[in-house]
């Protein structure tokens, strides 16, 4: 079996300045922010983001690598509006595709299975018709036998991404990835939908033991690469290894970006891992 | 099935309650008619989800299944469908929820940054979308929500900001969008009630516009219409909104809500 294994730096190697790029987690759930930590240190930019979004999307809209992005929203969850992402659509520093939460899913199904687009029946009727002119309408070939009317829906366009970024509780050498929290989010979809798929983890396994089958989310044959990033969904929650961090989410949504980065972002992964740790003992 | 259409026993503290019933109850706040409001939202809906978004909507859809509505299903706000006690009873990702909502069996009570005369509701941005004054949430599963199961809304501030003529993106869709988007948006499209702080509100008017359907005890109409930014159906008789009952009252003040969550966003 081939050992995927690479660092977050190495997974940024191979990513290109204009790709599009999918992100997984849900708002401030489980999202790969090692791997987005790692993109910023890079120069790779003008990209196209596809995420459920949440700090993933605010930390590269305020680092000005975002060309367009898909979503439906973007949030931190017990911050409900994203501070540097509503400046940044406030200044109008990015194109933005918005649709709605199943259309996104049902976009990310279509990539998987290799359909140009799925129907769906949101968004007919509300302005992300009107906001989105570049999305088409189907209509059904089969007549509705009660009503003998062929609906018309939104014909969803597939997702389809050069990578995608996740993050999981477990993984193995091979991309095998486990979820141990309540919800496994959209992480496979995201994989499927992708032409390559980076993994990263809280833990590396050799094998997992005693498993609950419905916890393997994630396929080693839709994974390219490896990464074991303890605390790699910080601040976002990933549970049960950790909560998000409420009071670091806090002083993110607060602090200008120049000085956050300043404090933060300045060296590697470790570097940020050091650098919140003694924010909080500082706190005490 | 028995288990869950049984009305929920109260819950037990085990010790004796102690002698302290002759003093009356406190009259009924605001924030308390709201949530006796909201839980009316889901009376008679039979086995669906209850999805309430804002503290008073969630305390109300908890009331209506300790009570009157013992089918309804609820979730921890995560991932789990939770008794009354918390304990767990089914598992519902996003995935499958946005199932849940496709498959109709669902009420989901929904903010509005702004909401219009025939229900269409904005929660995405303020202004022109292409450079908005003011980016919120984004439209979220509101357009899914609309299309598909019914969808009622809460108000905790009733205002002419709220309450305009016209939103400036349609999220969730109303009645005449829907009309005029045709019969694949109308097949399953029903918005049952608005509720704010100031009464309750629905769509029963021959055109599908808002009609005032009930005050709150304490408002008058004069009041609502200064509130509202549009003219809505006011019927000759304006009922008020019905009074809780002290069992309600109790259960709204001892066991669902003891911290208060209510006034915080409806204060007294």
């Amino acid at each position: 079996m081939s050992d995927k294994t690479m660092t977050a730096d190495e997974v940024v190697s191979r990513l290109r300045s204009g790709m599009t790029l999918g992100i997984g987690g849900w708002g401030s759930r489980r999202k790969p922010m090692a791997l987005v930590r790692a993109l910023l240190r890079s120069q790779v930019t003008d990209l196209t983001i596809v995420s459920y979004g949440g700090p993933d999307v605010g930390m590269l809209a305020a680092a000005g690598r975002i060309r367009k992005l898909v979503a439906a929203f973007v949030t931190l969850d017990s911050i409900p509006l994203e501070p540097h992402y509503r400046a940044a659509r406030q200044s109008g520093a990015f194109e933005l595709t918005e649709v709605d939460e199943a259309m996104f899913m049902w976009g990310l199904h279509a990539a998987a299975n290799r359909l140009p687009f799925m129907p769906v029946r949101a968004g007919i009727g509300s302005d992300v018709m009107r906001v989105n002119p570049g999305l088409r309408t189907v209509t059904s070939p089969y007549e509705d036998t009660a009503t003998g009317i062929r609906e018309t829906f939104v014909a969803m366009p597939a997702l389809r991404m050069d990578a995608a970024l996740v993050h999981v509780n477990r993984a193995d050498r091979s991309g095998n990835g486990q979820y141990l929290g309540p919800d496994p989010y959209f992480d496979d979809l995201f994989c499927e939908a992708a032409d390559n798929a980076y993994v990263s983890c809280e833990r590396l396994v050799d094998r997992f033991d005693d498993v609950v089958p419905q916890t393997l989310l994630v396929n080693r044959h839709s994974v390219t690469g490896v990464v074991e990033t303890p605390g790699g969904a910080h601040p976002t929650s990933c549970v049960p290894d950790h909560d998000r961090d409420e009071p670091f989410q806090k002083l993110y949504a607060t602090t200008p970006w120049p000085e956050f980065t300043e404090r933060f972002l300045y060296g590697d992964e470790k570097a940020y891992q050091s650098a919140a740790q003694t924010w909080h003992e500082e706190r005490r | 099935m028995t288990d869950a259409t049984r009305p929920s026993p109260a819950p037990s503290t085990g010790a004796p309650l102690p002698d302290t019933r002759t003093p009356p109850l406190l009259p009924p706040t605001r924030a308390e008619y709201c949530v006796i409001a909201c839980a009316e939202a889901w009376r008679d809906n039979g086995e669906v989800l209850a999805s309430p978004m804002g503290a008073v909507p969630s305390v109300g859809a908890r009331l209506a299944r300790r009570t009157f509505a013992p089918e309804l299903l609820l979730t921890d706000g995560e991932a789990m469908l939770v008794g009354p006690d918390g304990t767990p009873e089914g598992w519902l990702p996003y995935r499958r929820h946005l199932t849940m909502v496709t498959g109709g069996r669902r009420h989901v009570m929904m903010g509005a940054s702004q909401i219009d005369r025939f229900g269409n509701q904005n929660i995405s941005c303020i202004g022109d979308w292409e450079r908005p004054a003011r980016q919120l949430l984004g439209v979220r599963g509101a357009p899914v929500n609309t299309l598909n199961n019914p969808v009622s809304y809460w108000v905790p501030k009733h205002s002419t900001r709220v309450f305009v003529e016209k939103v400036d993106m349609i999220s969730g869709v109303g009645y005449d969008s829907a009309a005029e988007a045709g019969p694949t948006a109308t097949r399953y499209h029903r918005i049952p009630r608005v509720v704010s702080n100031l009464g309750v509100f629905d769509f029963a008017t021959p055109d599908h516009s808002m009609r005032l359907a009930s005050l709150h005890p304490g408002v008058t109409v004069e009041e609502v219409l200064a509130a509202t930014g549009f003219g809505p159906t006011v019927p000759d008789e304006v009922p008020y909104t019905r009074e809780p009952t002290a069992a309600e009252l109790e259960l709204i003040r001892e066991v669902i809500d003891p911290q208060g969550l209510r006034d915080r966003e409806v204060p007294g």
